[in-house]
């Protein structure tokens, strides 16, 4: 700048603010690093992956503001992860998984994909965390969580097994399918314990990733065959809405498995 | 130095008419987003704005996007839509119009808390502290610039107090409480003006834009009696050295927010906002220091200033907190 006299003074002032800004630059990138924490923070739909989100994310609001339920609010201070970047609480309020994605189509920089269908979309997965007090694994009947799915019986289906206590029961244990699940937040919101059973976790939490090597016998059409377990008692991966024809063999399933006892 | 004679609250309220517009429009701009967020106000049908002040939509229709905010993300390698694009040229073209840091002084939420520090400071005669360069600031822009580009987030949208405290006021609990109070304890405490003169990346980004801006505040070297007024109650005195201004009959540095604190202090109207017309781009030529005579300085040729009377003291820089060398 003009108001420097020497070339010493202009060089000098130039490296003070150097040095200042480098100093501030570290300090500055820790916090950024600190608040990148956001493991546990269930983000919009279409929210592009983590590595990526922060790049685009300039805490707008336009997707809390556009979502008709309230659902979403921006990050405030103590609730883990940056403040003030866009998330949910479906035990507080779920996604109620609006068609046209208001959220998602009202994000001016794209961090929220704006044509992702809400089918497709994957906040997080839901999870039957604790099996010890889901009274659907003590045998008694509930399915709220199945009843609420919006995508009932492709993201949650129900697993039928045998009641060995009483020999003439059955559970009925939610499965949820990461193929199908939106992560939602549904069934946590509906969850009727206090502490909700089945919850919702960002995918890197809770989903695992087998390597490419492994070969499914029972999966592959070849005619070679590695079927040791009955194909009928598999549970289907990809669930399809239960008709008839199917909650017939089950029972017909359960009767046989009822004589065993008898 | 003249006197002004106050006639009554009129006279009051006229010698205060920038600060009272600039505080109206910040208050404003506040109530618009806070409106848009928690009430279903709606004006013609529409929501008048939505969103915060790094990005937002007036009518549902047309984007708004902080420039500097688009220009992270374009760093960080996201692709920009042209939402943010379109958003942060309208954004860019009417700071350009208004004067560059116009922003800072008339729209900013960080402005009144760095006001409220900096009368304070004056009024407890708070001095020393820090000494920061205020080309700091520009160095702090580089570097929000560069760790976008480095750590893939946009850098300054994550830590900046402005954006804290602006979503803290319309949509709660964002650290903003804490990021006003840092910044009026330190420029208390610390540094005059110290977040905004020294530290803020986008006041240095606005900065850049404020220089080829057309209104600016305008100067008559002839009716000026250098009394200083002007220098005690800008916030960037360093804009108003009269070496620097008088030759162009203008402010001309891009770190004058066009705040018009200078124009309503000034006894003598020597300053004033003005339209610059067509001289708009060209970037005036520095006189050479060596040129000028020893004492005041003026356009040459400038029949008033000789004319001035030996007895008025030079006194661009006030002895009480010394400006000029505060870098």
């Amino acid at each position: 700048m003009a108001k420097d006299k020497t070339r010493r003074e202009f060089i000098f002032r130039m490296a003070r603010i150097g040095a200042l800004t480098s100093v501030g630059g570290m300090a500055w990138g820790w916090m950024i690093n600190l608040s990148g924490n956001q493991a546990f923070v269930l983000r919009p739909p279409g929210a592009l992956p983590k590595s990526e989100y922060g790049g685009a994310c300039i805490k707008c609001g336009l997707c809390v503001e556009a979502c008709p339920y309230r659902t979403l609010a921006l990050t405030r201070v103590g609730e883990g992860g940056a403040v003030g970047i866009p998330r949910f609480v479906p035990r507080a309020t779920p996604c109620y998984m609006c068609p046209d994605v208001p959220c998602a189509r009202a994000c001016p920089t794209g961090a929220l994909e704006r044509d992702v269908e809400i089918t497709r979309s994957r906040m997080g997965l839901a999870v039957l965390v604790d099996q010890e007090n889901c009274i659907a694994f003590q045998g008694l009947r509930c399915e709220v969580c199945y009843r609420v799915c919006p995508l009932i019986d492709k993201a949650i289906s129900l697993q039928y097994r045998p009641q060995e206590r009483t020999g003439v029961h059955a559970f009925f244990e939610p499965v949820v399918h990461s193929d199908s699940c939106t992560g939602c937040g549904m069934c946590e919101h509906a969850c009727i314990l206090e502490e909700a059973a089945i919850k919702v976790f960002p995918h890197a939490l809770v989903q695992g990733r087998q390597g490419p090597g492994y070969r499914f016998g029972w999966k592959e059409k070849s005619g070679v065959s590695q079927d040791f377990k009955s194909r009928k008692t598999e549970p289907k991966r990809e669930a399809e809405p239960w008709n008839d024809k199917e909650l017939d063999h089950t029972l017909e399933t359960l009767e046989d498995v009822k004589g065993l006892y008898d | 130095m003249i006197d002004r004679v106050r006639k009554g609250w009129v006279r009051a309220l006229a010698d205060h008419r920038y600060l009272i517009a600039r505080r109206v429009v910040q208050v404003s701009v506040v109530a618009l987003f806070i409106a848009g967020y928690r009430t279903d106000w709606l004006l013609f049908g529409r929501e008048v704005i939505e969103g915060d002040l790094s990005a937002s939509l007036i009518f549902g229709a047309v984007p708004l996007a902080d420039p500097l905010a688009a220009l992270q993300i374009w760093l960080t390698g996201h692709g920009l839509l042209l939402d943010t694009v379109l958003g942060a040229l309208i954004v860019l073209a009417f700071y350009w119009l208004v004067g560059g840091r116009a922003f800072c002084a008339w729209v900013c939420p960080v402005n009144p808390v760095a006001d409220g520090a900096a009368w304070l400071r004056a009024r407890l005669r708070v001095h020393g502290g820090l000494r920061f360069d205020k080309g700091l600031k520009y160095g702090l822009l580089v570097m929000a610039l560069l760790l976008s580009l480095l750590t893939g987030v946009t850098a300054f949208e994550w830590i900046s107090p402005i954006g804290m405290l602006h979503r803290e006021l319309i949509y709660g609990m964002q650290l903003g409480w804490m990021a006003a109070a840092a910044v009026f304890l330190f420029d208390l405490f610390l540094l005059r003006q110290g977040w905004c003169g020294h530290l803020c990346p986008l006041g240095a980004f606005y900065s850049l834009l404020g220089r080829f801006s057309p209104l600016r505040v305008g100067f008559r070297p002839e009716a000026c009696t250098h009394c200083g007024d002007c220098h005690k109650v800008c916030p960037e005195p360093q804009v108003l050295t009269l070496r620097g201004i008088a030759p162009y009959r203008r402010v001309v540095s891009g770190n004058c927010t066009n705040c018009g604190r200078c124009i309503t202090h000034c006894g003598e109207n020597a300053l004033a906002f003005r339209w610059v017309g067509g001289e708009v781009f060209q970037r005036p030529r520095m006189p050479e220091p060596e040129e000028e005579p020893a004492g005041r300085t003026g356009p040459p040729g400038s029949k008033a200033f000789s004319e001035l009377p030996a007895a008025v003291p030079e006194q661009p820089v006030p002895a009480g907190e010394n400006f000029a060398t505060q870098d």
